[in-house]
C-alpha cells in the first residue's frame, strides 16, 4: 500500500510539474488555451465521476450546475466590476446556488429508481435552459453576452495557472473525499443500495450529499469556463455539456477520478485535431461522426475506460508476481 | 424473563391471500429458536415483518417491549434487530474485507466522516479481520466477493450481520443452496455464535438434523399460522406437526378450503 501510494503521487507530481513549466517553455497560444480548456473540463468530468463512478447515479442534467456557475460569474462580472474580488465572490455565489439547487433537487428526486431520476434531471435541466432563454434582461437569451474578465487574467498564462491550481486542488479534495469512510459508503451504494440501507446507512443522505458535492464542483468549472471565453450563452446549459462530461468520464474510466482527467484530455485533443483536419478534408467538418467511432471503439476495447484498463493490467501483473500484501484494501 | 422480541396478532395480507395470520410468539433473550414449515408457509414473510421490510396489515412487533410499528428497516437494525437474507446479498465487486469493514463502520457510527482516509481507522479493519476469521473465511480477505463460492458468500453474509453487533440475529436459511460439504462449516459458525452467549438467534431452516442439534426451541408455521411452539422434543412428539410434515394435514386443509 505505502509504496504504491507514493509511486502514484510521484507520477502525478511529475505531470503537474511538466504542466506548470509548460507555458514557460512553449509560447504557443493555441496550446495554452487548449490545455486551459482541458483543465476546466477535467474538473467538470471529475464532478460527474462522483455521481456516475462512485455513487452510481446517472444524471442527464449535470450541465445545469455548470451553467449556474457560468452565468453567475458572467452576470456578476458584467454588472459589478471585472475584478479578482468579484470573480472569487461570483465563484462562491455560483457554488452556493448550485449547492442549494442540487440539495433540493436531490432531496425530491433521489428517492426514485435510477432511470426515473435520470429522466427527471433531464427535465429539470431543460427548465433551467428555458429560464436562461426567456429571462432576457439578465441572460440576453440565446445570443448571450460578452463581459470583461479581470485585468489579472488578460495574460492567458495567468488564467492557465489559475485553472491548473483549481484542477489540482479539486483532484486532491475529491480524492480525499472518495477515500474517506463517507466515500466508501458511496461505493457501497453504487454496488448494492438496498444492502447498504440494511447495514444501517441512510442511503438518501449519501446520495444527496454526493450530488451537492458534484454540483458545487461543476459550478466551479462553469465559472472558470465563462471567464476563459469572456462570453456566455445558453450553450453552457445544454445537453452537450452533460454528454461531454459523460463521455470524458466513461472513456477515461469511471470511478477512478484520474480517469475523467485523461478522458477530458483525450476528447478535447481529438476534437481539436479532427476539426483542424477539416481545412484539408471537408469530411472532418462532421468530426462528430468520427468522435462517435472513437467512442464506440473505446467502449469495446476499454470497457473500464483508459485508466480502469491500465489499473487492471497493473494489478494483474502485480498479483502474478506476489500475493496481495496484508492490510491492502480494494 | 422479559421477552426480547414478541409479536402480537401479527398478520399480513397480499390481496386475498393471508401470508401470515395472527401469529403471537415471544422469545427470551440469548435463546436460539428455529422456524420450520413447508415452502410457502410464510417463514420469510414473517422475517420480513420482524425486520421491517414489510409492514403488517394487523398486529405489531415488539422489541424489548417497544413497538416497532413506526420504525423502518434501517431504524430496526440500529435498535438491534439484524437480519441475513435468503438470497445472498453482498457487495459483489468489493473485497471480503471491505464488505465486512463497511458493516463494522456502520456499527461504529462512522457515517459522515469525509476528511480522514478510511485506512486510518485501523480498529475497523482489525475488527473486520477478526470476524472474517470467526466465520472461517480467513485467507480470503482480499478475494472479490463475487468470486466466492456460494457457501463462502453465506459465511460472508453472516460475518456482515455479526459486524453490526445486533442483539437479535435473524438468519434466513443460512444453508440454502449449499453443497452438503459446506453445511457443517455454517453449522460450526452458528454454534460458535451461540456459545458466546450474547446473541438471540431466530433461524429459518429446512435441515431437521441441524435444527434439532442447535435449537433451544422450535416454532412451526403452516399456511401463515403458528401451528406449534415448544422445545425440540415437544415439537417432535407433536402429532399435528407430524401430520403437517407427513402431508396429512396439508390435504385436509386443502379439502377444507
Amino acid at each position: 500500500m505505502k509504496t504504491k501510494f507514493q509511486w502514484n503521487t510521484l507520477f502525478l507530481g511529475v505531470i503537474v510539474l511538466v504542466l506548470a513549466v509548460f507555458p514557460f517553455v512553449s509560447d504557443s497560444r493555441t496550446w495554452t488555451i487548449l490545455l486551459t480548456q482541458i483543465f476546466i473540463f477535467s474538473i467538470l468530468a471529475m464532478s460527474y465521476d462522483i455521481l456516475l463512478g462512485y455513487t452510481g447515479i446517472v444524471s442527464f442534467g449535470h450541465a445545469m450546475f455548470f451553467g449556474m456557475g457560468a452565468y453567475t460569474t458572467a452576470v456578476m462580472l458584467k454588472r459589478m466590476e471585472p475584478s479578482i474580488g468579484v470573480f472569487i465572490l461570483s465563484i462562491v455565489c455560483g457554488m452556493l446556488i448550485a449547492a442549494l439547487v442540487s440539495f433540493f433537487i436531490g432531496l425530491l428526486t433521489l428517492r426514485l429508481k435510477s432511470h426515473f431520476f435520470a429522466m427527471l434531471t433531464l427535465a429539470v435541466s431543460g427548465l433551467f435552459l428555458v429560464l436562461a432563454e426567456k429571462w432576457r434582461t439578465v441572460t440576453q437569451g440565446n445570443d448571450g453576452f460578452t463581459f470583461k474578465a479581470p485585468e489579472f487574467f488578460k495574460d492567458r498564462m495567468m488564467f492557465y495557472f489559475v485553472t491548473l491550481i483549481c484542477l489540482v486542488l479539486v483532484y486532491l479534495l475529491l480524492r480525499r473525499f472518495v477515500n474517506s469512510p463517507f466515500g466508501r459508503v458511496l461505493v457501497a451504494v453504487r454496488e448494492n443500495e438496498q444492502r447498504t440501507r440494511s447495514l444501517g446507512f441512510n442511503t438518501l443522505h449519501y446520495k444527496v450529499i454526493a450530488s451537492v458535492v458534484a454540483g458545487v464542483i461543476a459550478s466551479l468549472a462553469g465559472s472558470l469556463y465563462a471567464v476563459s471565453l469572456r462570453f456566455v450563452n445558453t450553450s453552457v446549459l445544454t445537453m452537450d455539456i452533460t454528454l461531454d462530461a459523460l463521455l470524458m468520464t466513461i472513456i477515461g474510466g469511471v470511478g477512478t477520478l484520474i480517469g475523467p482527467i485523461v478522458g477530458a484530455g483525450v476528447i478535447e485533443l481529438t476534437q481539436h485535431y479532427l476539426s483542424g483536419l477539416a481545412k484539408d478534408y471537408p469530411i472532418f467538418e462532421r468530426w462528430i461522426i468520427f468522435f462517435g467511432i472513437v467512442y464506440i471503439l473505446a467502449v469495446i476495447f476499454f470497457p473500464r475506460g483508459i485508466v480502469g484498463t491500465v489499473r487492471e493490467k497493473l494489478w494483474k501483473r502485480k498479483t502474478k508476481t506476489r500475493p496481495v500484501g496484508k492490510g491492502e484494501v480494494s | 424473563m422479559e421477552p426480547i422480541i414478541r409479536t402480537e396478532n401479527l398478520t399480513i395480507r397480499f390481496g386475498g391471500h393471508t401470508a401470515v395470520s395472527h401469529v403471537n410468539f415471544e422469545m427470551p433473550p440469548r435463546h436460539l429458536k428455529s422456524i420450520i414449515g413447508p415452502n410457502g408457509a410464510g417463514k420469510t414473510t414473517f422475517f420480513n415483518l420482524l425486520s421491517g421490510e414489510l409492514r403488517p396489515t394487523e398486529g405489531d412487533v415488539f422489541f424489548k417491549g417497544e413497538s416497532m410499528a413506526s420504525l423502518s428497516a434501517v431504524a430496526r437494525t440500529r435498535k438491534g434487530l439484524g437480519r441475513s437474507f435468503q438470497i445472498t446479498n453482498v457487495f459483489p465487486n468489493l473485497t471480503v474485507l471491505e464488505n465486512v469493514r463497511l458493516a463494522v463502520q456502520s456499527k461504529e457510527k462512522i457515517r459522515y466522516q469525509m476528511v480522514r482516509h478510511f485506512l486510518h481507522y485501523k480498529q475497523l479493519i482489525e475488527e473486520a479481520e477478526k470476524l472474517i476469521a470467526l466465520v472461517l473465511l480467513d485467507g480470503k480477505e482480499h478475494a472479490i466477493a463475487s468470486q466466492l463460492s456460494h457457501g463462502e458468500k453465506r459465511k460472508l453474509e453472516i460475518a456482515m450481520l455479526l459486524a453490526l453487533d445486533t442483539e437479535v440475529l435473524l438468519l434466513d436459511e443460512p444453508t440454502a443452496g449449499m453443497s452438503l460439504e459446506e453445511v457443517p462449516a455454517i453449522l460450526d459458525v452458528i454454534r460458535k455464535i451461540k456459545q458466546t452467549g450474547e446473541k438471540t438467534i431466530l433461524l429459518i431452516e429446512h435441515k431437521m438434523d441441524m435444527i434439532l442439534d442447535l435449537s433451544d426451541s422450535i416454532m412451526v408455521l403452516f399456511n401463515g399460522k403458528l401451528l406449534a411452539d415448544g422445545s425440540p422434543q415437544e415439537i417432535m412428539d407433536n402429532e399435528t406437526v407430524q401430520n403437517a410434515y407427513l402431508g396429512g394435514l396439508y390435504d385436509e386443509n386443502l379439502a377444507e378450503s
